[in-house]
Order: structure tokens, then sequence, then C-alpha cells
């Protein structure tokens, strides 16, 4: 009788792996077969205007790059402080709990946010208000990662540090970080994917642009709100550029995890 | 017989802790000499070891009261160092007394980089002073044979027990009064456990030395004076032979013979 239940368990979990899998194989084949065959050199040499992606896959470069600039220094700061300061005192865990809510907060609202905030006084969307939404989005993951991975630092190092005579922000700046660095970087590596495949939170803060641009002061080319205005249009040709849009982001996203779990493994 | 440090009538309370975990505590450190602190686990020694450069100060609360006397250099006076308030202070008095840690504690740095990081914190910049001094330190730390070709390498990459020399090297380049150990070998094998004792041997011509231990044949081995601590008291000191050979205190014999502990 155990043996018929540890055999029916053991189908069914395969069966709910199996089934996880195939949808997952499913995504990736389909986007692969028509991704593939929509690529062409074209798509990398011109603008959306004339019906390539070059614009965009920069437009959405530069919005995450500034969203990384801005994020994550006040991340890191955050983490830092919730580690090394706080002491974990009752505001240092609020800022924890509030720091975790927002990472599950659907990023449409934060792309609400930002409109409610920088485009609604503005007047128009803009390249920054993006890069702002897309900032706030991965601050909680760069509080997080910070904390934890200073955490996993033992506290005789930063004792070392200081029995040598070094002042704490210096054992911090210069061990305690160092020590952490790869978990950290590899933290980093994982928000910054997170946030460029991002669409919600740019759709009405940068919007789109057909043109090259690097004025952030007026809508921003995106190559997610491309995908997604892309895929809703009749034109067959327009729609199968947003399947070759959609497969070289799934790459770069993927080339962007698999590095990070390479300086995972490198460490150990 | 010189004293560098002087702990009188001292007391220590952790953080919310309701008692006091060290208890009128009255011991001398001598110059140019071991000094032991032996005890069951929990019974203070280390804390008492780690009041003495005021490393508990890195957590919030703890409470110190008495006093803890170190001899000033220039004014040959005792000054009282539960007195310091200013960081400055407390980091001039952590360049006076280097601490080794139970577990080696190598910073993420090249081995060049681990020596020479606490003289660069005192300000010293010179290239090639820099350089005789990490030297020297690796010389004095019987160490120098084993990593001269490779001081550009990660420290992490050391063995255990050259680990802890390195860490040795590094609280002796910026050349301390004292030097308080926290139970220096207990992490490493008996070959670098031999290595480590000879160079406390060694070391005590120029630097003071308390050291914590459980291992009672190291304390008989290597110390000039030894304290028994039991429950946050003091129980008796005195020339680690007197100790040893001839307690006064029924505990302490109790203890070294290995009734309880």
């Amino acid at each position: 009788m155990r043996l018929l239940i540890n055999k029916i368990v053991l189908f069914l979990s395969t069966l709910a792996a199996v089934l996880g899998l195939i949808f997952l194989f499913w995504i990736l084949i389909t986007l692969t077969i028509k991704g593939v065959s929509a690529l062409s050199i074209h798509l990398f040499t011109n603008d959306l205007v004339n019906n390539g992606l070059r614009n965009l896959f920069i437009g959405q470069f530069i919005l995450a790059l500034i969203a990384v600039i801005l994020g994550v220094p006040i991340g890191m700061a955050a983490g830092i402080y919730l580690q090394e300061y706080s002491f974990n005192n009752k505001f240092a865990s609020f800022i924890r709990n509030l720091s975790d809510v927002m990472m599950s907060a659907p990023s449409i609202v934060i792309g609400t946010f930002v409109y409610a905030i920088v485009v609604n006084p503005v007047g128009h969307m803009n390249g920054w208000a993006g890069a702002i939404a897309l900032a706030i989005l991965m601050l909680p993951i760069v509080v997080r990662t910070t904390d934890d991975m200073l955490g996993l630092v033992p506290k005789e190092l930063r004792e070392a540090g200081v029995a040598i005579g070094a002042p704490k922000y210096k054992v911090i700046f210069n061990i305690i970080i160092k020590a952490a660095k790869v978990g950290i970087m590899t933290g980093l590596l994982l928000a910054f994917a997170r946030i460029i495949g991002e669409t919600a939170p740019l759709l009405f803060t940068s919007g789109n642009s057909q043109y090259f641009t690097l004025n952030l002061n007026q809508e921003f080319p995106s190559l997610t709100v491309a995908i997604y205005t892309l895929a809703t249009m009749p034109d067959k040709h327009l729609v199968e550029i947003a399947w070759a849009g959609a497969f070289i982001l799934t790459v770069f996203v993927l080339i962007i995890n698999l590095l990070g779990r390479y300086i995972t493994k490198e460490k150990k | 017989m010189n004293k560098v440090m002087d702990i009188k009538n001292f007391y220590f309370t952790y953080a919310k802790a309701p008692k006091p975990s060290l208890k009128n505590i009255n011991l001398p450190i001598y110059e140019n000499k071991v000094t032991a602190l032996i005890g069951p686990s929990g019974c203070g020694k280390s804390t008492l070891l780690r009041s003495l450069n005021r490393i508990h100060d890195l957590y919030p609360g703890n409470k110190y009261e008495g006093e803890v006397l170190l001899k000033d250099l220039k004014t040959e006076e005792m000054e009282n160092i539960l007195e310091y308030k200013k960081e400055n202070e407390l980091i001039n008095l952590r360049q006076r007394v280097g601490m080794i840690f139970q577990k080696p504690t190598p910073f993420p740095m090249s081995i060049y980089d681990n020596i020479s990081y606490g003289l660069k914190l005192m300000g010293k910049k010179n290239k090639s002073e820099l350089e005789d001094k990490v030297e020297e330190a690796l010389k004095d730390a019987a160490l120098w044979e084993e990593v001269k070709d490779r001081l550009k390498d990660d420290a992490r990459g050391l063995s255990g027990g050259q680990q802890q020399r390195l860490c040795i090297a590094r609280a002796i380049a910026v050349e301390p009064e004292v030097l308080l150990m926290d139970e220096p070998t207990s992490a490493l094998d008996p070959i670098s456990t031999i290595a480590i004792e000879e160079l406390v041997a060694k070391l005590k011509d120029r630097v003071t030395i308390a050291i914590v231990t459980h291992n009672m044949q190291q304390a008989s081995r290597i110390s000039d004076y030894t304290a028994f601590m039991y429950l946050g008291e003091l129980i008796e000191y005195g020339s680690t032979e007197q100790i040893f050979l001839n307690p006064k205190e029924k505990r302490t014999a109790d203890y070294i013979a290995g009734k309880f502990g």
C-alpha cells in the first residue's frame, strides 16, 4: 500500500514537472522559430521608422543603464545601512518589510506611480520617467541583495578590520564589501536582467519612439514597449519584427542570467 | 617588572543582560610576558580579552565599569582606556593593542595588501618603506619564506595555519604594545599550532601577549602568568608554574586536573 502511494505521488509530481516544462519549451521553441526566421542584419542597422530595431535596443539599454546608475547607489546605501549600521532596530525591520513588499508590487503600479509624480507634472512622457520607474523597480532587489550578501560576511572579519585600527566606514568599504563582492555583483546582474525585460513600467512613462534619440526629455525608444505595440499591428511584417525583438531580448536576458550563475560558480 | 596593562575592579555587562558577565576582575598584564587566560567555556575569558581593545564597542549597549589601564609609551603613565570616547582614541587604542581571532581572518585582498593595510591606516605611504615593513612583519611571523614569491596572490588562498600567521604578521606590522590572542590555535592542525606557539615565544621580546586558550598544555607551555577564570570571576592568578604545580584554590586545582571544564 505504501509502495503504491509512493508510486502515485512520484507519478503526479513528475507529471506536474513535465507539464510545466512543456509550456516553457513551447514558449521557447515558438519564440526561437518565429524569432530566428524574422532575424536579419537589417534589424540591427535600422531604426523602427525603417522597420529596424536599432534605436530600440539602444534606447532600452540606456533606460536600464540610467536605472542602474540611479537605483544601485541608493539601494546599496540602504542595504549597507540595514546590515552595518541599524543593529536590527525597529526602523530597520520596518524598512526591510517595506522593501520586501515593494519587491512584489506589480510593475504596472510603479509605472502608474511614476506617471503621477513625473509624467503628469512635466506634461508629457519622457525617458527620465521610464528610467526612474525602472530604478524604483530594481531598488528593493538591490537593497535585499546587498543586505543579504553583507550579512553572509562573518562578523569576525568586521572585528578584525576594527582591531587593526580601521574606522568603521573603511572596514565596510575596504573589507566587507570586497568580501561580499561576488554575491552583490550577481545580485546586481540579476536585477539588471529583471528590469531590462520590463514593459509595464515604461508603457506610460517613457513611451516609445520611432527614431534614434539620446534626448531623455522626450519619449524614448524602448524595445519592450515596441514589441507590445508591434505585436498588435495588423501588418504581418511588423508582427514578425516583434517576434525577432522578443527573441533577441530573451537571449540577452538568458546570457545575463547565465553570466550571473557563472560568476557565482567561479567563486566556489 | 612593569605592568603594561592593569585591570582594576572591572565589570562588564552585555547589552540587555540582567547581570554582569565579568565581576570584579583585578589582573595585571606584565610587559614582555605572556599571560594566559584559562577556564571552562562561558567563564568570561574571551569577554575579558575583548574588553582590552574595546572591540565590544562594535555592538551597542555593552557596558564597562571599573578601570582598564594602559601604559602611555611617552609619559609612562597609566591611562584608563574605558574613558576613551572619540573614534580617534579607539582607533589609536587598537593600533596599540592588536588582536588575533580564533578563526583566521585574512582580508579579501592580496597577501601584501593584508599586511600593509594597517600601516597605510597609520598614514605610511612611502612605497619602499611599506615594502620593507611588510617583509619584516612576514619574517617575524615566520611566513616570509612560504609567501615571498606570491605576495600579490589572494590571502584567502593560503592554508589555515598560514592565514593565522598572516594575521599575526598583519597585527605586528603596526608595532602594537600588546597583542591579544583569542584561542588562536583552536581551529588549526597540530603542526600549525606548534608554529604559532613558537611564534608567541619569539614575539614576546617585542610585544606583550595576552592569550585565551582552552588547551591547558598550551597555557603551561607558552605562558609566564596564568589567570584562571570561572563564572565571570577571576579565581586565581599567578605565575604559570605556581598555578599549574601549586594552585591555592581548589577550583583551580580541579580544573587543571580535568575534573570539570
